[in-house]
């Protein structure tokens, strides 16, 4: 194995992993402020769509990125009037934003079924992107570097600002937020806006970074992956980071491993991995004593002041 | 006590009795129905597309004489059963399930349903009312294998497989036989993503191939991702079920197309006529239903003459990349020298050729 090799590798690795931790980082806020979207494939899709649609008329990327973000985000703003101003049910809301995001971009995408974009490139000169050995910090679409800074800037928000203290409270003790003040729906239509955002963004990178084109459902289920990633990664940022490579690590660990021939394991055995994995960490989370990578308390609950 | 009309009772009769073309004359004021199950989006622009396509083209063949109705992204699970029970009862007489996954379900709704045929594509089990429908895919594999076999400087060659059913071992193989007939040391590396359709995956799958030195990469999935990424890194593939070209002007050395509107077209006009019975369909490049696009510019002459020499072969009946002595991964010999496989060991077979590395 050669220094290039492992590179090329870890290039890899960095390409499948983006798009779940954005979209997981995204869904860490949303349910710090004790909401659940269980949209975000949904949103995704509805990133993807927006991005390449938008790139493709206009020839112009960043507004292709912009308006996945907006698009996003008014996904989950819908959601957010259902759930917190009409009182609906999260988890079925959620799924439903799953579907209608589907349907949604499906429809947008009829018109643009057989048709590539340029994909979006590293922003550094082709010298540094190109390099085989620098390639490995200089060579990634602007999306790989906007995720690792977003990550580590939601885990210093939420843990270091007054801001994030008064999100967790949100997420912690609706009743008693309210009870000085905050105001627990704006707070949290806030939160689910961005989340909304970042899914959008997350969707974008599959259109115009991974596969610049677009197909139905072509994020294939990573919204689900990312949501199991926030539950794994106990709500924190750090893990979530973490566990998102961790994941990317294990799906190429099993590409490289049939592609040079040795399986190690079998195959089905490879492809459930992850989940095996998710289920022992969450059996180890949930055996210590609780305090660690508990969920919010209000996680799910709607918010009824003087109820 | 329920009324029936005169029109109720000979629809009844129709229905039970074991004379089709009552029945048929009975429904003539209405459009024939026919359903479709489909295993991706229509938009995958690859295998489902090219079944997508088959129907449209059926349709407009038949014009109002036939009504069709598709379910897209149905799973190869258990969920295909209450999906086809559906389409049974809405009254659909021909239901084709386009692909292997949905065998045994097709077979148990069969037997619920006597008078509605099914057709199961790249199946091998049959009933009164099933019949199954394949292409000789594996022929137009052979035609790019011997493209990759001339184009490869490597010598190694990629395979990006789903599943390992025998229509992808059958891929694999053929496509590895043909580029050894004219290069004996290509070698060809062979990942399995367990999915027909996942862009993401796909792409990473090809990148990790590229890394372990393929420059020729052949997808046996449904996206035209792994090309994108062959343009990218100045490596050549091939377009999977349509011509992809677009996706890839430089990569896309050519494709393999799958052309279902004359099967689909030609069943359902039996179905129709009431001429429809239980059969084996397997038609290749001969028949039309295989079909070898374009070849790039860039693509060499002698590389394009030898595919173009598969290609005839195939047509005259003088080809078949099936032909021993072949030998499986261990080199024990699986065929002998001059004998060939029949279509019934393809349809069932499950070990790779010698040159194949898989996990």
């Amino acid at each position: 194995m050669t220094l290039t090799f492992i590179i090329d590798a870890l290039v890899t690795v960095i390409g499948i992993t983006t798009p779940i931790l954005l979209a997981a980082s995204g869904e860490l806020v949303v349910e710090k402020s004790g909401v659940i979207n269980l949209g975000v494939e949904g949103m995704m899709l509805v990133g993807t769509i927006a991005g390449f649609a938008v790139t493709f008329e206009t020839g112009n990327p960043w507004l292709g990125i912009l308006v996945a973000t907006l698009a996003g985000a008014t996904a989950a703003t819908i959601f957010a009037v259902l759930v917190l101003s009409l009182g609906a049910n999260q988890v079925a809301t959620g799924l439903a934003l799953t579907i209608f995001g589907i349907g949604l971009s499906s429809l947008i995408g009829s018109n643009y079924v057989g048709i590539a974009i340029d994909p979006v490139e590293s922003p550094f000169p082709d010298a540094l992107a190109n390099d085989s050995f620098w390639r490995l910090i200089f060579g990634h679409s602007p999306f790989v570097y906007f995720a690792i800074v977003l990550v580590l800037a939601i885990g210093w928000f939420i843990n270091k600002t007054r801001a994030g203290l008064v999100l967790r409270a949100v997420g912690e003790n609706d009743l008693s937020a309210h009870s000085i003040g905050y105001p627990v729906i704006a707070i949290r239509y806030a939160a689910v806006a961005f989340g909304g955002a970042i899914a959008g963004i997350a969707g974008a990178d599959f259109s115009m970074v991974i596969s610049p084109l677009w197909a139905e459902q072509m994020t294939a289920g990573r919204g689900w992956i990312a949501l199991a990633l926030v539950v794994f990664a106990g709500w924190r940022a750090g893990r979530l980071l973490a566990g998102a490579y961790f994941f990317g690590v294990l799906m190429a660990l099993e590409l490289y491993a049939k592609a040079s021939g040795h399986a190690i394991f079998p195959s089905q055995f490879w492809a459930a991995m992850p989940y095996l994995i998710a289920v022992i960490v969450l059996a180890l989370i949930s055996s210590r004593d609780g305090k660690d990578g508990k969920a919010p308390a209000c996680l799910g609950k709607p918010f009824i002041p003087n109820g | 006590m329920t009324k029936f009309t005169r029109r109720d009772f000979v629809k009844a009769v129709g229905a039970a009795s074991a004379l089709p073309l009552l029945g048929a004359s009975a429904q003539a004021a209405e459009p024939f129905k026919v359903g479709f199950i489909f295993l991706g989006p229509v938009g995958d622009y690859g295998w489902t597309w090219a079944h997508d396509k088959g129907r449209r083209e059926m349709e407009a063949a038949l014009g109002g004489a036939v009504k069709t109705t598709y379910v897209e992204n149905v799973k190869e699970d258990a969920s295909a059963i209450p999906i086809l029970r559906d389409l049974a009862r809405q009254g659909n007489k021909l239901i084709f399930a386009t692909s292997f996954g949905y065998m045994d379900q097709v077979l148990e709704v069969a037997k619920e349903f006597p008078d509605v045929r099914f057709e199961h594509c790249t199946g091998f089990k049959r009933a009164a009312n099933v019949s199954t429908y394949n292409s000789r895919f594996h022929e137009g594999r052979a035609v790019t294998g011997t493209i990759a076999g001339k184009v490869s400087k490597s010598g190694v060659i990629g395979y990006l497989g789903s599943f390992k059913i025998p229509e992808v071992v059958m891929g694999v193989n053929a496509f590895t036989l043909a580029a050894q007939a004219v290069n004996p040391k290509i070698q060809t590396k062979l990942v399995m993503i367990d999915s027909w359709f996942d862009p993401a995956k796909e792409t990473a799958a090809t990148e990790t191939l590229a890394n372990l030195g393929c420059d020729v990469i052949a997808t046996h999935t449904d996206s035209p991702a792994p090309l994108q990424f062959c343009q990218k890194k100045g490596i050549f593939g091939f377009g999977q079920g349509a011509d992809m070209s677009k996706f890839a002007p430089k990569a896309h050395l050519t494709a393999i197309e799958d052309i279902w509107g004359p099967h689909y077209t030609a069943r359902v006009k039996a179905a129709i006529a009431g001429t429809w019975k239980s059969e084996d369909f397997w038609d290749g490049i001969k028949e039309g239903a295989v079909k070898v696009s374009a070849y790039n510019a860039s693509l060499a002459q002698d590389a394009q003459d030898a595919a173009n020499k598969v290609i005839e072969g195939y047509k005259a009946g003088s080809y078949d990349v099936f032909t021993g002595p072949i030998y499986d991964q261990a080199g024990a010999l699986k065929v002998k020298e001059g004998q060939k496989m029949g279509l019934g060991d393809l349809a069932t077979i499950d070990w790779y050729v010698k040159g194949i590395q898989s996990a």
